[in-house]
């Protein structure tokens, strides 16, 4: 029989640790949101005295004259992101369609993973370097809307289709097998079941990776580039909000510094007001 | 569900007192294993048209493992595979051409746990139905209502068809994934503990309801309530250790068992 000591540790030392953790915790975390807010100031400070509705319909300023608008930057942003879209959710999503619900523990299941999670992780400039070198050099009109949206893509497949293997995944087994039962095919289980039971969590990560890739600058960089006219397709060097910032904020312009941080602000704002909508409606329709 | 299976002394013989004749489904020599493991031991077992039968065993026995050959629902899984023969109607519905979608129209099941479809109690119904006949929209409401009708459910939920199906309570749920499983037309209704997650008001409606369908169709009930398969089956089948050790007319089997371990489990000396 071993003698059960206590441990002379006195009660207060441990009571201290208590505190000074909790304290540490409330200070790291109120210092997160303080940046948060700090930065939502910041830019709703500079940015606001340009906005008005002549600042989203009309063309780009020249230096040095006026405002303007950032009416074709925002169009170029809209029509890349959906063309992005076009391409990077469908793959996404059934690669983890794949992953949950076919691959599952198997070896190449455990591969493909591995794969996605380093495609997660390279850096969004080097993903632009990628789209420049198949896209942009080995077509005649260079830089390109769709090589822009290319390189988004990219980035985007990789959280889509994690974040749907693991939505899916929280789908339970007992609703496959009850969708198998009764002799609906598999195919059907998981377009017309799983995804509606997951689809909370799938929309998720589908938006994610569209705010992920809404602020993405390096990839367009040297993909779509920039232009000062009108996107009217995505042939051509296509006008963005986010190398729009980059180049404006970097000018030695006044005008153009209003701009650019007239765009953050619309960035900002649009995206914080999509996160908003889409939490009340998701709330909404589970109940 | 993945059990320790030790094999039993060889040779094994299952003690049988009834002879069912013209089987809808009968099982022959049916091995079952996961992965390396064996769960099942040539199985024998012949299940009566329009009667229910009732698999009772302690747990891990291999009763929802017997259960989930039928409709071939454990292929889904890598590393399950069964051996021997399931005959439905004559053919083996384990053969490699075997069709199973128009399989599992024809062997409908019912789960531990209700698992309603995310979507309204009305398209719970018709979803699966929509995909296996070609109803005009009237037939189809004919149908929704006639199978909930079946599951004795209609008079609860008639003005509620457009409410999602997760709104009803556990039972209610259950009866609906019932009349589900009954809007397919199926021949047998594979029952896997169907009231274990389920309040005993409740239970005592859908042991009601057994008993009604088996006027139209033949249940395969896996229970662990030894009252429950007194109560509402016709013949019993007992495994212990991936064998069926008896099988019978439930009656004589809860009254005057053969085998000495149906008697020790019966009487909750194990289990």
């Amino acid at each position: 029989m071993t003698e059960l000591r206590l441990s002379h540790r006195p009660a207060t030392a441990r009571k201290a640790l208590d505190v000074f953790v909790r304290a540490f915790s409330v200070l790291s975390a109120a210092l997160g949101i303080f940046f948060l807010f700090w930065i939502l100031w910041v830019v709703l400070k500079k940015g606001h005295t340009v906005l008005s509705w002549s600042f989203f319909t009309s063309a780009p300023p020249s230096p040095g004259e006026g405002v303007g608008g950032i009416k074709y930057a925002l169009v170029g942003t809209l029509k890349m992101t959906g063309l992005a879209c076009l391409m990077g959710v469908p793959v996404g999503l059934f690669t983890g369609v794949w992953l949950a619900e076919f691959g599952r523990h198997g070896a190449l299941a455990s591969g493909v993973r591995f794969c996605v999670n380093l495609l997660m992780g390279i850096p969004s400039i080097l993903v632009g370097l990628f789209a420049y070198t198949i896209i942009v050099l080995a077509t005649p009109r260079h830089y390109s809307g769709n090589a822009g949206a290319f390189a988004l893509a990219i980035i985007m497949l990789p959280t889509v289709a994690r974040t749907a293997e693991d939505m899916l995944l929280l789908v339970p087994d007992a609703l496959r097998e009850s969708a198998l039962a009764l002799g609906i095919p598999r195919w059907r289980t998981i377009t017309g079941i799983l995804f509606r039971a997951a689809r909370k969590g799938l929309l998720t990560g589908v938006l994610l990776s569209v705010f992920r890739v809404s602020g993405e600058t390096a990839p367009l960089l040297f993909t779509a580039l920039n232009n000062n006219f009108y996107p009217k397709n995505l042939e051509q060097p296509t006008a963005n909000l986010t190398v729009t910032i980059y180049n404006y904020a970097m000018s030695p312009y006044d005008n153009w510094q209003r701009v650019a941080w007239g765009a953050s602000l619309v960035i900002m704002a649009v995206l914080l007001g999509v996160t908003l909508i889409l939490r009340f409606l998701l709330k909404e329709r589970n109940r | 569900m993945i059990m320790n299976v030790h094999a039993p002394e060889a040779p094994f013989e299952t003690v049988r007192d009834v002879v069912v004749e013209n089987p809808v489904i009968s099982a022959q020599k049916l091995d079952f294993w996961y992965g390396k493991s064996q769960a099942l031991f040539a199985n024998d077992l012949d299940v009566a048209p329009r009667k229910v039968t009732a698999i009772i065993g302690p747990s891990g026995c291999g009763k929802s493992t017997h259960l989930r050959v039928y409709n071939r629902i454990f292929e889904q899984y890598r590393g399950q595979r069964a051996g021997g023969r399931v005959l439905l109607d004559g053919q083996d519905l384990l053969a490699p051409g075997t069709d199973v979608i128009a399989l599992r129209r024809r062997i409908g099941m019912i789960f531990q746990k209700p698992t309603p479809f995310p979507m309204s109690i009305f398209e719970n119904v018709a979803y699966g139905v929509r995909l296996h006949f070609a109803f005009t929209r009237k037939e189809l409401e004919q149908k929704v209502e006639e199978s909930l009708r079946a599951a004795a459910l209609w008079d609860e939920v008639k003005d509620l068809l457009h409410k999602p199906g997760t709104a009803l309570s556990g039972g209610q749920q259950q009866r609906l994934c019932i009349a589900r499983a009954l809007a397919m037309s199926p021949e047998v209704l594979l029952m896997d503990e169907p009231t274990s997650a389920i309040d005993p008001v409740a239970t005592a409606r859908i042991e009601e309801l057994v008993l009604q369908l088996k006027e139209r169709l033949t249940v395969v009930i896996v229970t662990h309530n030894m009252q429950q398969a007194a109560r509402i089956s016709d013949h019993t089948a007992f495994f212990h250790l991936g064998r069926i050790i008896e099988f019978g007319a439930t009656a004589k089997m809860f009254t005057n068992p053969s085998h000495p371990k149906t008697e020790e489990y019966i009487t909750g000396r194990f289990g």
